[in-house]
């Protein structure tokens, strides 16, 4: 199976752990990945925040190029990517006038037409029960607490994955890795987002509540489908334990990591390595 | 050659203003078979009919044209005149010169120009008219109720009293509907039990009321005054006349851990089961689903322990006709399930509230059966996860309603009055308890309802929030219920030990599937619809059909009682007349030159249309063709534009009268 | 009043006169509890073309664009959308609010760093946003936050000395031109 691949600033920075993650376990289940041709920021927090016609034609530049290249379909492992790709299809699809003026700015033509997906999308097109039967080593000591954050899934209009409210999508995956993800109360509650420089007080503040809530329901780890996420929950987590006065010692894993995990590949190659919390898995109490 | 009469009316100034009465009157009087032509201030006022009258008699006239006001306004009472001189009621017609004319124009000169126009148009068509005579349909002085809540328990009374059979359908083993699992009743805090089930009794023991519980509606045939509807009687497995209603059976059945569907699921019942103690028929029946001997084989124990030996294991559905004329349609309401389990796609519930993953978030119906002195836990307030007493609960309003992105659009009308009235069932009940309403805005316009509501926080110490919930959460045993208090402009979080949510109102199920077979439009949320919203509110599209209760729309009880016999009294005015007589102007068709493609039959929404067969003397066949039921045309004329034949027409509008009104315009 | 209102629900492309006011947005916002003006607030101030007291509060850059107001909104207005109208225009006016100076010069340094490398370089940026902070409020602690943190990242490999360009940088810069004109 071959797919667009737009890794995303994120992916290529300071989460690259994330893209050494996903690209091994895209290639062991036989997805091929193919990277948008000079791809470009796309936009992220601060273009929406500052000026609206930068924040749809930057995203809109990376949708024409995937157009000219002839993409059908386009991974975007960054939640935050997506979010913004699929605003933008929205907002090129409900105006022909305004899909004349991007066209203009961005020096191509656009029509919107590839289809972005996440990374729990294209996973699902792969097949929960190939997965299943692909697993080697059942990730039988795993509880995790499945964190979607937000943008995974809302605003739901727009995104149509998964429930907005009660997403179960990688509880799903996880179930076939041979892991017993938790019931807990934060799976879509805020971790503070991009605001990891720009308002760290913010993050500190949400972020500490999911990593309590998740231990308070027996989760034993964490596990993210984005890169600011796990920015949020496992590089700060020492400051948040800090100035919360707190211990969490949680791994924070990705999608990937775990399904890679489950599949037989290491530690360095999915670039778990890599992550700053590095503890143990709290013994599983019946 | 005909004679045609012309009265053209002044209407005070309505028309005169604009219209020079004067040269119309002249000019029509020299068009071709018109008689007789005037004008007069008030053509609808004792002295102007008269002059219709005598003019009639006078002139020997055989056709009137009255230029006027609009049909709806005043044509029966020219056609009425015009019936009492002798002349055929359908050789009148109104021409509109006031709404069509006088009253949009500004021009006297171009105003003058079109009345004449009308006017004309209109002696072209009256020449054309036949003389006809009004349908009359035999009748069958029988009604149908379906639905046996309060709303179609009221009707049936209403009807049964006024001297006619009524034949009532419930769904469930007992009547008594949604009212009948309330606990307490606003504004008057009556025990809704106490005041219905007289009502139910009334209703069980009246010689003139054929109640067929357990049962459903499967088809409808026929037309107003002549309906014939199958019922399917669900197999009771339990013999109503042997039956005592003892109890014995239902004691010793081994089969318990079945949810009860009269208590919301709140509590259990056995497989052979009596909903309440009240129930009527006070006979029980049996779930073939939570049967030990239906579904396996096993047990029988309550065939053993019954004495008049009443149970019966072979027992089938029986489906049977009943005949009747007039059908009220009481089918009620349903909450809405706020859970992802939905049975439309636009629908998506509510999963930020927990309902359904967290059993201390319940809903109206369910709190009613907590606070009933008859319900699971007796009356006392209990939370369902652990049993014991709540001493915080939270009441959210408008789930569900006035939501257009994720639920309905409306209100849903009765919650913020059984809000208040759950916040005061619970305050009197445990006294040290608190009660949180979160609310958007209080709809009590009822009588006395906006007293009730301020007795709830005056009185009985209930706190309003206003502003809706986001989102609720269970930690430690407690529900963290995060809303807004926009009055002071901060968000609200409360621990509460249970959540009580205000679900929408919606039709009951199988509504829609109902309306269909009665040929009764529905919303789009479901509910059937009324005549006209202001002036007809229980009588439907559907000639003989008619709505009271929930099923309408949102209401309390007083409404649906008030409704209920509104509709019991359509009913009864259809029944006072020996016949039914209806409009004459219907379509019929030329069964020799009919080709018999049933294309009318396919296009009339009344379904009015039967195929049929042309026989000769000796009743061989000789060709097939469509035929209009008269009793059931309503004179919408789709068929006529549908058939490729021309070889349907509508009496009073044929045709040929449009064309030569279209022809006379022309000249 | 009609067209004022409607400034912020065209830049926002949402209907805020659909709003009623039941304050679902902000009992579901994560930060309401830290807010000077609460999101449904906001609204009301749009809807009554008052919005010059609403980008000159703090909670439009507190706001960490989540979208559950957006999600759960029963008049499908787009709350998260209407935040950011007041983010652009508080920044268009120069009415931005003092105490959220830092993170409006974050979101600048970042959109600084996109136009000129096509792509996010994170140490120039960190670099440039504390070098501007500092320069903006003297803050010594923030010039060195985060310090120890470098050699963290340099050890997994984290942290990119050089960072990535895109090949064709000048369509990017054009972009950002013509968007930005007006500013």
């Amino acid at each position: 199976m071959q797919i667009g691949y737009y890794p995303g600033c994120a992916l290529h920075g300071s989460s690259n752990d994330y893209e050494m993650s996903v690209r091994a376990t895209l290639t062991a289940l036989g997805v091929q990945l193919k990277e948008l041709d000079d791809w470009i920021c796309c936009g992220a927090t601060a273009a929406h925040s500052i000026n609206k016609k930068l924040s749809i034609a930057l995203p809109a530049r990376n949708l024409a190029i995937a157009e000219r290249d002839g993409y059908s379909e386009m991974l975007a492992p960054c939640p935050l990517c997506s979010n913004e790709l699929m605003k933008t299809i929205k907002e090129l699809s409900d105006s022909p006038a305004l899909r004349r003026e991007i066209a203009e700015v961005i020096e191509l033509p656009i029509e919107g037409k590839t289809q972005v997906v996440n990374i729990i999308q294209v996973l699902q097109m792969v097949g929960v029960e190939r997965i299943r039967e692909a697993v080697k080593r059942p990730l039988s000591e795993f509880r995790p607490a499945c964190y979607y954050g937000c943008l995974l899934t809302r605003p739901a209009k727009i995104l149509k994955f998964d429930d907005p409210e009660q997403p179960g999508s990688m509880e799903e995956i996880v179930e076939a890795l041979g892991a017993k993800p938790v019931q807990w109360n934060y799976k879509t509650e805020c971790c503070g987002a991009g605001m990891t420089m720009a308002n760290e007080d913010t993050v500190i503040s949400l972020s500490h509540k999911i990593l309590a809530n998740a231990e308070a329901h027996g989760a034993n780890c964490v596990v993210v489908a984005c890169p600011m996420c796990h920015v949020n929950l496992d590089m700060k987590q020492r400051d948040i334990e800090r100035r919360q006065g707190t211990r969490h010692q949680l791994m924070v894993y990705y999608i990937s990591d775990l399904i890679g995990l489950a599949l037989g590949l290491g530690e360095h190659e999915l670039g778990i390595d890599r992550h700053f919390v590095s503890a143990p898995l709290a013994a599983v109490k019946e | 050659m005909s004679r045609i009469g012309v009265f053209t009316c002044w209407c005070g100034e309505n028309i005169a203003r604009m219209v020079d009465v004067q040269r119309v009157t002249e000019t029509i009087a020299q068009v071709p078979g018109v008689r007789v032509a005037v004008n007069y201030k008030y053509m609808c006022s004792d002295p102007g009919q008269a002059s219709i009258r005598d003019k009639i008699v006078e002139e020997k006239l055989d056709g009137l044209v009255v230029a006027a006001c609009s049909p709806h306004m005043h044509l029966k009472t020219f056609r009425r005149a015009a019936a009492a001189a002798g002349l055929n009621p359908y050789l009148v017609e109104m021409a509109n010169i006031r709404e069509h004319c006088s009253w949009v124009h500004k021009d006297k000169e171009l105003a003058t120009a079109k009345a004449i126009e009308i006017i004309r148009m209109a002696v072209e068509k009256v020449r054309r008219n036949h003389a006809l005579q009004p349908i009359r349909v035999p009748m069958t002085k029988r009604a149908l109720v379906v639905g046996g809540g309060v709303a179609g328990i009221q009707a049936a009374l209403d009807i049964a009293d006024a001297g006619y059979e009524v034949v009532l359908v419930e769904r469930d083993p007992s009547i008594g509907g949604k009212m009948a699992g309330l606990s307490e009743t606003f504004p008057t805090l009556d025990c809704s039990q106490c005041i219905l089930t007289p009502r139910m009794v009334e209703v069980g023991q009246h010689p003139r009321i054929k109640l067929h519980t357990y049962s459903e509606v499967e088809g409808v045939e026929g037309f107003v005054g002549n309906f014939k509807v199958q019922i399917r009687k669900k197999a009771r497995y339990v013999d109503m006349i042997k039956c005592t209603g003892c109890g014995d059976c239902w004691a010793v059945c081994p089969s318990k851990k079945n949810l009860s569907e009269f208590d919301q699921g709140m509590g259990y019942r056995k497989a052979i089961y009596i909903p309440f103690p009240q129930a009527v028929p006070a006979r029980p029946v049996i779930d073939k689903e939570a049967c030990l001997y239906l579904k396996n084989g096993k047990c029988g124990v309550c065939a053993k322990k019954c004495v008049p030996q009443a149970i019966n294991f072979s027992d089938q559905d029986e489906v049977i006709t009943e005949e009747v004329g007039a059908v009220i349609v009481a089918t009620g309401y349903r909450l809405y399930n706020i859970t992802k389990d939905q049975d439309n796609s636009k629908l998506t519930g509510y999963g930020e509230y927990g309902y359904g993953l967290y059993k201390d978030v319940i809903d109206g119906l369910q709190f009613e059966r907590l606070a009933s002195a008859s319900g699971p836990t007796g009356g006392a307030i209990k939370r369902p996860s652990d049993g014991a007493e709540p001493k915080k609960i939270v009441f959210i309003s408008c789930v569900g309603s006035r939501d257009e992105q994720h639920g309905m659009t409306y209100c849903s009308k009765i919650c913020c009055m059984y809000v208040a009235k759950h916040a005061m069932l619970y305050k009197h009940k445990v006294h040290d308890g608190e009660a949180h309403i979160f609310y958007m805005d209080i709809r009590a316009g009822g009588k006395n309802y906006e007293e009730f509501v301020r007795r709830a926080i005056e009185q009985d110490g209930a706190v309003y929030h206003r502003g809706r919930v986001s989102k609720i959460t269970q930690e430690n045993g407690k529900l963290v219920v995060r809303g807004a208090d926009t009055l002071l402009g901060q968000p609200v979080t409360i621990e509460a030990d249970m959540v009580v949510l205000a679900s929408a109102m919606r039709p009951s199920e199988g509504a829609t599937r109902l309306a269909q077979m009665l040929n009764v439009g529905v919303d789009e949320f479901g509910f059937l619809s009324e005549s006209h919203p202001k002036l007809r509110p229980v009588e439907t599209n559907a000639a003989g059909v008619f709505i009271c209760g929930a099923c309408h729309a949102p209401k309390d009880i007083p409404e649906a009682v008030a409704q209920a016999s509104a509709a019991a009294g359509k009913v009864a005015i259809m029944f006072a007349n020996e016949e039914l007589t209806r409009d004459p102007e219907v379509a019929s068709v030329n069964e020799l030159t009919c080709a018999a493609c049933f294309t009318c039959v396919r296009a009339c929404p009344y379904t009015a249309i039967e195929k049929a067969m042309v026989l000769d003397g000796r009743g061989n066949f000789i060709k097939n063709t469509a035929r209009v039921n008269p009793g059931l045309c309503m004179g919408c004329g789709t068929c006529v534009a549908v058939c490729p034949s021309k070889s349907v027409d509508l009496e009073g509008f044929s045709e040929e009268q449009i064309y030569s009104q279209v022809e006379s315009l022309a000249l | 009043m009609e067209t004022t209102a409607n400034l912020i629900g065209e830049m926002a492309h949402t209907a805020v006169e659909d709003c009623y006011q039941c304050g679902k947005c902000t009992a579901g916002c994560p930060m309401a509890d830290v807010m000077d003006l609460m999101p449904n607030q906001i609204v009301r101030l749009a809807q009554l073309g008052e919005e010059g007291r609403a980008v000159a509060c703090g909670a439009i850059w507190l706001c960490v664009s989540c979208q559950t107001c957006t999600q759960r909104c029963p008049k499908s207005v787009d709350i998260a959308a209407v935040m950011d109208a007041m983010r652009q225009l508080s920044l268009e006016r120069g009415t931005a609010s003092e105490s959220v100076k830092r993170t409006i010069a974050f979101q600048r340094a970042f959109l600084d760093n996109i136009r000129r490398n096509g792509r996010l370089n994170e140490l120039e940026l960190v670099g440039q946003y504390k070098t501007m902070a500092f320069l903006g409020d003297v803050s010594v602690p923030l010039l060195f936050k985060d310090a120890l943190l470098a050699p963290k990242m340099m050890q997994r490999g984290k942290l990119h000395l050089i960072g990535e360009k895109v090949k064709d940088r000048g369509v990017v810069r054009r972009i950002f031109d013509r968007c930005m004109r007006q500013e």
